[in-house]
């Protein structure tokens, strides 16, 4: 167990030893700060039935910023190791590959973590200066914040799996953003095939991250969502793991 | 210390080591020299546990490097080539981190650290960002990084290039004193030090082990390979002509100084021909001002060896 706590506390602090950390997060900021002062204007605009909850996590301001944030942050995991050759010393070290491939993720979304707490200032700053609430109930703030946690981890098992597939940082960047661009597609496929049955359509709507963030970001904790992204982010990370493996049997 | 059974590593389209088999004892500093893509890196790849073998075994103090993996790993210290590490950590942060990595804790850690940050000469640079460090720091921090846990067995895949003179020589020093208590594996092109610093020489070529031996056995074996020098005037005949008949004879190159010619006679191994080129000599009636054997060096043994036929 130390040594998982040895490869978590390197991966985290390798993001703040590169300047990689403090760009993302300036850029990060500056993007989700964007998109709650577009979705207070918005409210401004006249009466309405939504909170700054929600008119902050649904506008597309939102999920432009939020979708780039995963290769950023996890091309670098596998791929640079492999680039400077440090995977040679990491796996002669009597370590287990599982525990480099979760250590690897997990340390990715803790920065994740770290990256929204400033985030949750918004809400405060917006209570003390209006008077207003953010939100109808506490509910909303928990259920948005639950809901990027669970995307969290399953995007970034995808970034960590397109991060082991190559050395080329560039690559596995490319590949990531693509792969979640076309999950997110996937999810508005709904709206778009209209002559096709229902039941696809639900299908289609079961795994819109779009459709998740409307239910969540109300208040409502809908448990198919969370099954969905624990268990497809197991999946990821499994497959992140045979590729690892497959990987060192190459080289 | 290590044992590999017919070990063959295949790789898409050609075979990197071709069932090779050796030994190598507890203590033993062992060189392992061959040409670029001989196969040394892959050999000591599979040791590492790094890639597993297509076919045979490897076991490192009685571990198989694939079946128990850990304990051979835990046993081993392992340089590998072009030493990679993290370029963003600092030397101790560097050495700490490797050291829990491999199971050092508490007391044993701090002093195992300073040990070896002592023993590598890395007390000016303990504080440096080892991406700010020279290519001589890096090997050295790569040296104590495979030390840091006491393994018994060290493997050091080119401990040396990439260094200067100075740097080699004060490399080479660590690694004889090193040898008194570890058993080594060195891989190596530099021959001046193999012929410093081990034991034993295993010498491989394209995937096959070519020999296993002491330098001094291989040079003995080799003799011929150095030559003999023969500084005479041959009057009126040719030299090299008379020369080539001897039997045994591989070629003759031959330096014109005036009226003086200088022969370098190369034999077949285990030669020694120097009484049949006095005698021919004699007959002629050359005038001859020198005479002698040059003795094989290691150079000459592995290019005798690995020789491209």
């Amino acid at each position: 167990m130390t040594k998982f706590f040895t490869l978590l506390g390197r991966e985290i602090k390798s993001f703040f030893y590169s300047p990689i950390a403090y760009v993302v997060m300036c850029f990060f900021l500056f993007l989700t700060g964007f998109a709650f002062y577009i979705g207070v204007a918005l409210l401004n605009r006249g009466p309405t039935d939504v909170t700054v909850v929600q008119a902050f996590f649904n506008t597309i301001l939102f999920w432009i910023a939020y979708l780039l944030i995963f290769p950023l942050i996890t091309m670098r995991s596998f791929s640079e190791e492999f680039k400077l050759g440090t995977i040679e010393s990491l796996m002669t070290a009597p370590v287990k590959d599982w525990q480099v491939v979760i250590t690897k993720w997990l340390g990715c979304v803790i920065f994740y973590i770290i990256l929204w707490l400033p985030t949750a200032i918004y809400f405060f700053v917006f209570n003390w200066a209006t008077k207003a609430e953010s939100a109808h109930a506490a509910g909303a703030y928990a259920g948005s914040y639950l809901l990027l946690l669970l995307m969290g981890m399953f995007y970034i098992s995808v970034g960590c799996f397109a991060s082991a597939l190559t050395k080329n940082q560039i690559i596995a960047a490319i590949i990531s953003l693509v792969m979640i661009l076309v999950l997110l597609f996937a999810g508005l496929l709904q709206y778009v095939m209209l002559d096709v049955s229902g039941q696809l359509r639900d299908v289609f709507g079961y795994f819109s991250a779009i459709e998740h963030m409307e239910t969540f970001s109300q208040g409502i904790i809908d448990s198919r969502a969370i099954v969905w992204y624990l268990s497809m982010t197991t999946f990821m990370l499994v497959l992140t793991y045979q590729v690892f493996q497959s990987r060192k049997w190459k080289t | 210390m290590i044992k590999v059974e017919n070990l063959t590593k295949k790789y898409a389209g050609f075979t990197a080591i071709n069932n090779i088999t050796f030994e190598v004892g507890k203590g033993e500093i062992v060189g392992f020299l061959g040409p670029n893509g001989a196969g040394k890196s892959t050999t000591m790849r599979i040791l590492s546990s790094f890639m597993p073998a297509t076919a045979g075994s490897a076991s490192i103090a009685g571990f198989d490097v694939f079946e128990k993996s850990m304990e051979a790993r835990a046993h081993l210290g392992y340089m590998p080539e072009n030493v990679p590490l993290y370029t963003d950590m600092r030397v101790t942060e560097y050495l700490v981190y490797r050291a829990e990595l491999k199971g050092v804790s508490g007391r044993r850690l701090k002093e195992r650290v300073g040990d070896v940050k002592e023993l590598c000469g890395l007390k000016d640079v303990e504080n440096r960002i080892i991406g700010t460090l020279s290519k001589g720091y890096r090997q050295r921090v790569g040296l104590a990084d495979a030390l840091v846990h006491e393994p018994d067995l060290l493997i050091l895949d080119e401990p040396t290039i990439g260094l200067d003179p100075n740097q080699i020589r004060s490399v080479r020093e660590l690694i004889k004193n090193l040898g008194r208590h570890h058993t080594i594996l060195l891989s190596t092109h530099i021959l001046s030090e193999v012929e410093a610093t081990c034991s034993r020489v295993i010498i491989i070529n394209r995937g096959r082990i070519e020999a296993s031996d002491t330098p001094d056995n291989l040079r003995r074996q080799l003799r011929g390979a150095g030559g003999i020098r023969l500084e005479a005037n041959p009057g009126k005949d040719d030299g090299v002509a008379e020369l080539q008949k001897i039997a045994g004879v591989k070629d003759v190159t031959v330096q014109v100084d005036g009226e003086w010619k200088l022969f370098l006679v190369r034999a077949d191994a285990n030669a020694d021909l120097r009484e049949e080129v006095f005698r021919l000599a004699s007959d002629r009636k050359w005038r001859v001002r020198e005479l002698s054997q040059r003795g094989a060096t290691l150079e000459d043994v592995f290019v005798e060896m690995t020789h491209a036929e």
